[in-house]
């Protein structure tokens, strides 16, 4: 699949060997990747693996210690933060939160509430939002500027289930009407959004990345989430050779502890199905780039 | 008409109380009525310098509250001890470090009554020309960081991923309200200056739409409590800074009241 990419596409972002450390912790390092424009990367791992920081590097808000980010000129980003908590003092309604970083035209502010379907509530406070519709309004104002690349940190948090579905719907369009690069960060482990051209699995570190592999092609998937669900997840299987400990030495399948990952770690991807990605060349599962010593070994960077 | 000290308190006073109002809800929107405290606090360190080295007493106080909140940023980046106590150990030091150097001094007599808690009668006409020259300074400053500033109250790290300055905006809003302080000391005092910020404000909000009406319902307000405190000095003799906070009071306690309900769209606060 990623071969196939044109070569001519513009690079928004590429991450080279980038890492933050933070009181003598490194928070996450060695990350690779790149998002062209109308790619949609998908970043998975667990809690403090990394994943924030990772897209927070991307945008520049945190400073790399280590590896280098590459912006293109004048990169116009659109960010849905994790959390964000407007305090009870500050009167904002969803209209005015739309106009928050930069201004707008109300046709614009209306679209981008109208394909959102929080078009009902621009007026409402956005204190009153539940969760899911403030996730939206939160969408809203980051298409509604026309980014180049839109970085959405758990967009589908407090969101059901069909809510997930027609977010992601709608990510899709989004990318597809405007050709924007985005740069997805996921809170499940196994399921990402189908249209994921690369997904980044981190631990501290690249563990893996590959393409997912589309529930319809599941049938096990295919019935657990139904029809309309397969046309807009997707499931990276994978397991984990080594767990982090709190210290932050490693802790591998065979019991073994040692103080950093071996340069073969990563997941090991199920073998059954028929597992689009696993052993692809174009996986780039993270055990070539560390067996050779961090060098950009993979197809995808050629 | 100037001639008069009442109405030039009264100019002065409103002067201070319009731009004391957006100021005010930055105040409470970011949650740093404490850290205003500190600043005001500290200019009591700025008057005692102005009187050692015979300097010129706002700017005195401007460079003080200044380096105080500068050195604040500091400590916080180093991350060793929390904010409050940090703004604890700040505010009652350089307040402390001013009474100490004044009461060495034993050449100057000063009004420290005066320097607290504000006195009308200090407002000289020149004040009044910087109160309104700074005042509108304060002002346009104001306009041209609102979108940076606000944005990055809601989220600083979403500010900075759009294009916004958010670090740069805050250095400049401390230096407005270093500014603010400066020229509000001799109406209200060291120790109330920032009940004008916060009270105005946090009794807007109940009223307040959007953020740029509470600004202005804040301005407003602000300029009616120093109105009604001025005219309850004269009238009562009190000293006027605190006439002003207690008229300030009483308007945020009729916001309260379950008037006009389909005005206030929350009634949490």
């Amino acid at each position: 699949m990623l071969n196939f990419r044109p070569q001519e596409k513009t690079t928004l972002v590429g991450l080279s060997n980038a890492g933050v450390r933070r009181n003598d912790r490194w928070l996450v390092r060695g990350v690779d990747f790149s998002i062209g424009r109308g790619e949609i990367v998908t970043l998975i791992g667990p809690n403090g693996s990394g994943k924030s920081t990772t897209a927070k590097m991307a945008i520049g808000v945190l400073k790399t210690d280590e590896g280098r980010v590459e912006r293109l000129a004048g990169l116009k980003v659109g960010y849905v933060p994790q959390k964000l908590s407007v305090d009870w003092t500050l009167p904002l309604s969803v209209e005015r939160l739309m106009t928050l970083t930069g201004p707008l035209k109300g046709r614009e502010i209306e679209e981008a509430l109208a394909a959102t379907g929080m078009l009902h509530m621009a007026r409402a406070e956005v204190q009153h939002l539940s969760g899911g519709e403030f996730q939206r309004a939160l969408l809203a104002r980051a298409i509604a500027r026309r980014p180049d690349l839109l970085v959405l940190d758990e967009p589908v948090q407090g969101v059901d289930f069909s809510g997930e579905i027609a977010l992601y719907e709608l990510i899709k369009q989004i990318r597809n009407r405007t050709g924007c690069g985005i740069l997805l960060i996921s809170h499940d482990l196994h399921i990402v959004m189908a249209e994921t051209d690369t997904v980044v699995c981190l631990n501290g570190h690249v563990c893996c990345r590959g393409t997912p592999q589309a529930v319809s092609q599941s049938p096990e998937y295919l019935k657990l989430f139904g029809g309309r669900a397969a046309g807009a997840l997707a499931v990276y299987s994978h397991h984990h050779d080594h767990t982090h400990l709190p210290d932050g030495r490693v802790l591998h399948a065979d019991g073994s502890i040692a103080d950093s990952c071996f340069p073969g770690d990563g997941h090991h991807h199920h073998d059954e199905a028929e597992n689009i990605h696993d052993h692809d060349p174009d996986c780039g599962c993270g055990h070539h780039v560390r067996l050779n010593g961090l060098e950009r070994t993979e197809k995808r960077d050629a | 008409m100037l001639d008069d000290f009442f109405i030039r308190a009264l100019v002065a006073g409103i002067g201070i109380a319009l731009v004391a109002g957006p100021l005010g809800c930055f105040v409470i929107w970011r949650r740093m009525a404490y850290f205003g405290d500190t600043m005001a606090h500290s200019a009591l360190l700025g008057v005692a310098l102005s009187l050692l080295f015979e300097l010129n007493l706002m700017i005195s106080v401007f460079i003080v509250a200044s380096a105080v909140s500068l050195l604040l940023l500091f400590l916080q980046k180093r991350g060793a001890l929390s904010t409050d106590a940090l703004l604890g150990i700040l505010s009652h030091s350089a307040l402390s470090i001013g009474l100490v150097i004044v009461a060495f001094m034993t050449w100057v007599r000063i009004d420290l009554i005066g320097f607290l808690f504000g006195d009308i009668l200090a407002v000289s006409r020149s004040d009044i020309d910087i109160i309104w020259g700074g005042g509108i300074l304060v002002i346009f400053a104001l306009v041209y960081l609102w979108r940076p500033l606000l944005a990055a109250t809601v989220n600083p790290e979403l500010a900075e991923a759009e294009g916004l300055k958010p670090e740069r905006a805050r250095l400049f809003f401390m230096l407005l309200m270093a500014l603010v302080i400066a020229i509000a000391m001799k109406i209200v005092g060291i120790l109330l200056i920032t009940s004008l910020l916060i009270i105005p404000a946090a009794t807007a909000r109940r009223f307040a739409a959007s953020p740029e009406i509470m600004a202005v319902f804040a301005s407003l307000i602000g300029a009616l409590a120093v109105t009604g405190g001025l005219f309850g000095s004269l009238h009562w003799d009190t000293p006027s800074g605190p006439s002003i906070v207690v008229a300030a009071l009483m308007l945020f306690v009729l916001s309260l009241l379950p008037l006009g309900r389909r005005l206030g769209a929350s009634h949490r606060f």
